[in-house]
């Protein structure tokens, strides 16, 4: 008998060949079952819900007119969809053009996020790993995520030296690996 | 992961999006080179989506739902529509317009040709990361193995001074893939019309399994690899036994030689 798993990953596959095959109503269900993870992500970085949804229309609908931009084995539909827009929500906040096409994003995820108990534990995995963090680390490590700043912008904003500030990045993405990894 | 420690730090501000200037031009330089790199950079934009999966929370208004249904509809991507298209210009404006109509469809798919070409070498770069880092692993799997299986090599076992060498063996099984892998040293000589045979013990109590027939080499020596087992059995142990020629047999009968110890 299939796991679940199996029947997420197998439904979201199908799901994806009905919208290559012009399904709106296979459109539909993606958007169900993924538009509060892209909603989210965007809201939290531009914390304006017009500019959110904005984003999310955006991502949906370059996902209707070109669908062959996710190739399942470029990674999880979840997490190419949370990096995407985080991406184009980094953007609007910049107020800059696109800098990647949807299809250039590959997302490697070595843990399972295909059904939503799945994202939840690796999630809560993720917030804890984030609340034992050193408060300059994950602040480090959030500006850049979710502001979108440069490194060398977040050591003009916080005075640290820029080298200070690579360390605590890299150090705080080591941390979220290990915890995940454990 | 072998990652160019020099461009440790330098990958996670890129992942991030966060490098900029001279230091974002050398990495992706190195980039184009090194398929470690490559490769740890995609698993640090997982590890970043994981980050941005924990703003989950807020659901869209329902309005947005609405909003791309609709906008959705007014842009259908039907099959055939263009070939529809085509046949009614050509009758509204004539040969003139058709050859315009047509130049301009070609400059189209030449654009589309050129950006598909684009996705393609994007595609085979990656693939040749992939394979590349592939490939090594799978060599350097390919010589541990070699070297565990090769007859010729020096096989010294050390013991307790004074000991006189006692048979030994080790199992090395994987319930998930079904491998098993086991060695043995100091076996005495067989017998005639006699042969060892290794069994796995399951760990629900059931009957053991025949893991597979082995005869030592002139020093005692004996390997086993991937004997054909049933799927998913959890082993608490292994032994060997001493049993007659054939096989393999139902159940162990015969002497036994040696018996795991566990972990």
């Amino acid at each position: 008998m299939p796991s679940a798993d199996t029947n997420a990953i197998a439904s979201d596959l199908k799901l994806m060949t009905a919208i290559r095959s012009a399904d709106q109503t296979a459109m539909a269900v993606l958007y169900d079952r993924y538009s509060s993870i892209v909603y989210s992500v965007a809201l939290r970085v531009l914390r304006d819900t017009g500019a959110a949804e904005d984003v999310l229309q955006d991502i949906f609908m370059q996902l209707w007119r070109n669908p062959g931009a996710f190739d399942a084995s470029r990674g999880n539909i979840s997490a190419w969809l949370a990096v995407i827009a985080r991406n184009r929500a980094i953007d609007a906040l910049r107020r800059r053009r696109p800098e990647n096409d949807i299809e250039d994003v590959v997302v490697s995820v070595e843990h399972d996020l295909v059904s939503e108990a799945d994202r939840s534990r690796a999630m809560d995995r993720v917030r804890g790993a984030l609340q034992v963090m050193p408060a300059p680390q994950r602040s480090a490590l959030e500006m850049a995520y979710f502001e979108g700043l440069s490194h060398s912008e977040i050591a003009g904003k916080t005075g640290e030296p820029l080298g200070t500030i690579k360390t605590r990045i890299r150090a705080g993405l080591l941390a979220l690996r290990k915890v995940l990894a454990a | 992961m072998n990652v160019h420690e020099q461009f440790a730090e330098d990958l996670a501000l890129y992942a991030l999006g966060s490098l900029d200037g001279a230091e974002r031009q050398a990495l992706e330089k190195h980039l184009e080179g090194c398929a470690s790199c490559r490769r740890e950079l995609e698993l640090l934009r997982g590890d970043l989506s994981l980050l941005a999966l924990t703003t989950a929370g807020p659901k869209p208004p329902a309005r947005a739902r609405q909003r791309l249904l609709s906008a959705i509809a007014k842009e259908p991507r039907a099959p055939h529509a263009s070939e529809g298209q085509q046949h009614s210009w050509w009758i509204a404006f004539g040969w003139p317009a058709l050859r315009w109509t047509a130049a301009v469809a070609l400059v189209i798919v030449g654009i589309g040709l050129l950006r598909q070409n684009s996705t393609l070498q994007q595609d085979l770069t990656s693939l040749r990361a992939q394979f590349s880092d592939q490939r090594s692993k799978l060599e350097q799997a390919n010589e541990i193995v070699t070297t565990l299986l090769d007859p010729d090599a020096l096989r010294i076992e050390l013991v307790a001074a004074g000991n006189k060498p006692q048979p030994r063996g080790k199992a090395i099984y994987q319930r998930r893939n079904r491998n098993l892998i086991f060695f043995a040293s100091n076996l005495p000589p067989l017998p005639a019309d006699k042969i060892y045979e290794l069994w796995l013990f399951p760990a629900n109590g059931g009957a053991p399994i025949a893991a597979g027939l082995f005869k030592p080499d002139a020093h005692g020596s004996a390997t086993v690899v991937n004997p054909p087992l049933p799927q998913g059995v959890e082993a608490k142990n292994f032994a060997v036994t001493l049993e007659p020629e054939g096989g393999p047999h139902e159940a162990p009968q015969g002497t036994l030689v040696i018996v795991g110890v566990g972990e």
